[in-house]
């Protein structure tokens, strides 16, 4: 889409944010219900660039994602765009 | 004829069931029966709050999912779904749930339906705060086996 073709890619790189969200129990784990970190090209780079105890947390089975609400399905590998936002779920503990 | 109505809300702040159920009620007259299911905190336990935390882009949208499912399996005149989010005290309203119908048995399994679907399934995360401190609640085994029953 955008503007960012115009910068070089450096910098095109740099102004790439993504927004992660934390819901439930992940939320302690991480320090805060969401936060912004630099977009990688897979979901899997994003959870690498966390610390190890938070990325082992989000990487259990019983962890849904969710990128920009739509739920992914198990073997779907989004391409990840600036803007996005990636939603971590775990186990929903019942209204 | 009345038009069928279906009304669901994700509600932030308390609610008022007696309200909302007088009001329901009043738009249905030509419902034979009206089934309700209201869920408050439970006292006790040194439980001081019960927080409820949903997910704007999925908690509202599965819930409108989950009243379309609720309305095509039975006939009903009407249904309204309204679930709290946010932190409340013990005695505090969750969840109402009300379906209207002609014939009470729908009313009634229409109901029982839809709540248990939202105790399993709707994307809530709840924690308890019990001697000035927070604890997440993990998933019941018995919401599983309610949800089961329905095939």
């Amino acid at each position: 889409m955008g503007t960012g073709m115009d910068l070089p890619s450096s910098e095109r790189e740099s102004a790439s944010r993504i927004t992660l969200v934390f819901l439930g129990r992940l939320e302690d784990l991480a320090g805060g219900g969401s936060r912004a970190v630099a977009a990688a090209s897979s979901i899997d780079a994003v959870i690498d660039a966390l610390e190890p105890q938070l990325a082992r947390a989000l990487r259990e089975p019983r962890v849904k994602l969710a990128v920009n609400g739509i739920l992914l399905q198990d073997n779907d590998a989004p391409v990840l765009r600036h803007g996005d936002e990636i939603a971590f779920l775990p186990p929903v503990s019942g209204g | 004829m009345a038009e069928a109505t279906t009304d669901v809300r994700l509600a932030t702040g308390p609610f008022d069931p007696a309200h909302e159920l007088e009001a329901f009620t009043a738009a249905h007259p030509e419902a034979g029966g009206i089934v309700s299911f209201l869920g408050q905190v439970r006292a006790g336990g040194g439980v001081e709050a019960l927080e409820l935390q949903h997910y704007e882009p999925l908690t509202l949208p599965a819930m409108k999912a989950l009243a379309a499912r609720v309305r095509e399996r039975w006939e009903l005149d009407g249904l309204l779904l309204i679930h709290r989010s946010g932190v409340m005290e013990p005695g505090a309203p969750i969840v109402l749930v009300a379906a209207a119908a002609r014939h009470r048995r729908d009313a009634f399994a229409a109901a029982d339906f839809a709540m248990d679907h939202l105790k399993s399934e709707s994307w809530f995360w709840k924690r308890e705060k019990a001697g000035g401190e927070w604890r997440w609640i993990e998933p019941r085994d018995q919401d599983f086996e309610d949800i089961a029953r329905w095939g």
